[in-house]
């Protein structure tokens, strides 16, 4: 196990450093990371909680309007970041109370978290004047929050992350998201979680606490997407209420899905695969991008519906065992069954 | 005595907005379990269907009535047997289907009619009640939604159809037993379903005008109003756009409509909170 995280933690930080050296568009990578995190925030709690949240970009919205408040209200930015981690986990954390305690489950729990995210799309969007602000921030309505204080240096407040640095920063905090994922998902937590997914009521009658262990799941999803949001914030120097929209929302379950949900590795590649795909399409004016990314998810529920990633994995993994002349046929299988039951 | 009689029209007609509005959605649902996040987008492809066929000369009420639900019928048509009939019994799956066939709707539309809105003119004027001027559409949108609420009643309570129907959605095994070819029931289900949604498009394209994203501004609420009012069609959707209509034109006069959008919304959650399974899930189970 752990020789296998550090493999891994090798080739991802060997991935991320050589990425600007193939694509020079460092602007559209730093992005792509961001979203990369946004993705792995779902594929956590979708694939290994099994709790589909169509809000997810709820807390993405919260991290980044967090961030950009708090900025303007202190004067470190790092401590506006914390703060843009504390408020999402707190409000992840309360709603998934609401949600778990209260047994909802599938598509009323679908239903409940795109109601909340269209309760603060609606309520962001209608706070222009000025009677709406907290502290010196003004909400700004649909126009949003600009001129925040983006993150500095730690050490040297005067030097921003901005360009290349901002692109590392976000490409470090997406290997340490997923490298401590792999760590909890290892861990006794991970491994209730995993067995909650499978069978809740079997869970529950051998004595563990399925309403806290899938809010505390929930939580460090919403905690993970706060932080895409904060670092989105740092890269986009604005914050809109599109941040909140349905569309944001249907764009972070389509990479999931089109990653495969069963893997911690498939969302990341969903996300950076749909999301250059996306401003490919932005170039062009040929075909409408809503139309290709549609037509990917219908495309992909009907004939991929575990994903990429999963779905390539068994072949990558058959020709290491041959290589190996050693192996057994129990992991592939379980690993499928774990992507089946993703669904 | 004429602002309260203004307040109870415009509570009737938000109610019977929302009744129309999911009335497709819950025929779907309520029958099949099957969400079609789509809908949306076939309220709006409804819409463009009366606006087209009306400027191409067709009587507006006939564009209205017959031409929307027609177009979505036959859309309906298509997207059951390419897409939906794979996945019955796959309720997730089936979301996510359609919320992709949704975008790729929206791009669609945009791709062939621009991004613009277009819209046409209201065919009734509006008359004065008092010291107030009120829409006669809004009688009109009124008058529809029960004669649809009617309609779909009497179908599925009367007719030798709605008989098999019902039959088929609570236990296929047996009414294939009996004779009866399940995946055509179904497909005439979600044909119904969907020309229920294009009628509301029709319906509702004079008021609002319709643009590539308008199904958005349905689709939530529709969604919503179904799962809270349950499996049963039609004391469920009556019951939540009873309670979500009342409580957002409410909320709407006592403050803005944005608060009243967000009344709806927090009476939504504290709804699904407090009946995990809807209004009909508790209450009302047997009906229809």
């Amino acid at each position: 196990m752990l020789r296998e995280t550090a493999f891994s933690a090798a080739i991802g930080l060997a991935i991320l450093v050589v990425a600007p050296l193939l694509f020079d568009d460092i602007y559209t990578l730093t992005v792509l990371t961001i979203y990369g995190l946004l993705a792995l925030s779902l594929g956590f709690i979708w694939g290994f909680g099994g709790i589909l949240c169509f809000g997810q970009a709820a807390f993405f919205g919260l991290g980044a309007y967090g961030f950009a408040i708090a900025s303007i209200n202190f004067a470190d930015p790092w401590i506006a970041a914390l703060v843009s981690l504390i408020i999402p986990a707190l409000f992840a954390a309360v709603l998934g109370a609401m949600l778990f305690y209260g047994r909802l489950s599938d598509v009323y729990l679908a239903v409940v978290t795109l109601v909340v995210t269209l309760i603060l799309f609606k309520f962001m969007n209608s706070t222009a004047g000025n009677a709406y602000k907290i502290g010196d921030a003004r909400l700004g309505g649909f126009n949003g929050i600009p001129g925040f204080d983006t993150l500095t240096l730690p050490w040297d407040s005067s030097e921003y992350l901005i360009n290349e640095s901002l692109y590392y920063f976000c490409a470090l905090i997406l290997l340490l998201a997923f490298l401590g994922l792999r760590w909890l998902l290892s861990a006794p937590f991970g491994r209730i979680l995993v067995g909650i997914r499978e069978n809740e009521l079997r869970a529950e009658l051998v004595g563990y606490d399925v309403r806290l262990v899938k809010t505390l799941a929930f939580a460090i999803g919403g905690m993970l997407a706060g932080m895409s949001g904060m670092l989105f914030a740092n890269w986009a120097e604005i914050v809109t209420p599109a941040l909140f929209s349905l569309s944001q929302s249907a764009e972070i379950i389509i990479w999931v899905i089109v990653g495969g949900a069963g893997s911690l590795l498939g969302p990341i590649v969903g996300a950076f695969v749909l999301g250059a795909l996306k401003f490919f399409l932005g170039q062009q004016t040929l075909v409408n991008n809503l139309f290709v990314l549609g037509s990917i998810l219908v495309v992909t529920v009907l004939f991929l519906p575990r994903g990429i990633v999963p779905t390539l994995t068994p072949f990558f993994k058959r020709h290491r065992r041959r290589s190996r002349a050693a192996g057994n046929g129990k992991r592939g299988r379980g690993s499928r069954r774990r992507a089946r039951h993703a669904r | 005595m004429d602002y309260s009689a203004v307040v109870v029209m415009e509570i009737c007609y938000a109610i019977a907005v929302l009744i129309l509005i999911s009335a497709g959605l819950a025929v779907i649902f309520g029958m099949m379990r099957v969400i079609n996040l789509a809908h949306g987008e076939f309220l709006t492809l409804g819409g463009y269907a009366a606006i087209m066929s009306n400027q191409a000369g067709l009587n507006i009420y006939l564009s209205i009535l017959v031409a929307a639900p027609l177009a979505a019928a036959i859309f309906g048509f298509l997207v059951e047997r390419l897409i939906v009939r794979f996945l019955y019994g796959r309720l997730i799956n089936t979301m996510l289907a359609t919320w992709g066939l949704s975008l790729a709707m929206i791009g669609g539309f945009s791709m062939i009619f621009g991004n613009t809105t277009t819209g046409i003119a209201t065919p009734i004027s509006g008359f004065a009640l008092g010291n107030y001027q009120v829409s006669g559409y809004n009688l009109f949108v009124i008058a529809i939604a029960v004669l649809v609420i009617g309609g779909v009643y009497l179908i599925l309570k009367t007719t030798r159809a709605g008989l098999v129907a019902r039959g088929a959605m609570q236990n296929p095994e047996m009414a294939q037993a009996f004779g009866y070819n399940t995946s055509r029931v179904y497909m005439f289900t979600f044909v119904a379903g969907s020309a229920l949604a294009g009628l509301a498009g029709g319906v509702m394209a004079p008021l609002v005008g319709i643009n590539p994203a308008a199904g958005a501004a349905y689709i939530a609420k529709a969604f919503i109003t179904v799962i809270s009012g349950g499996t049963a069609v039609i004391s469920g959707t009556l019951a939540s756009a009873g309670l979500f209509g009342f409580v957002s034109q409410t909320f709407t006069f006592l403050a803005t409509p944005v608060v009243g959008e967000i009344a709806l919304l927090v009476a939504a959650v504290i709804l699904l909170r407090l009946l995990p399974t809807g209004i009909t899930g508790r209450f009302l189970k047997d009906k229809v």
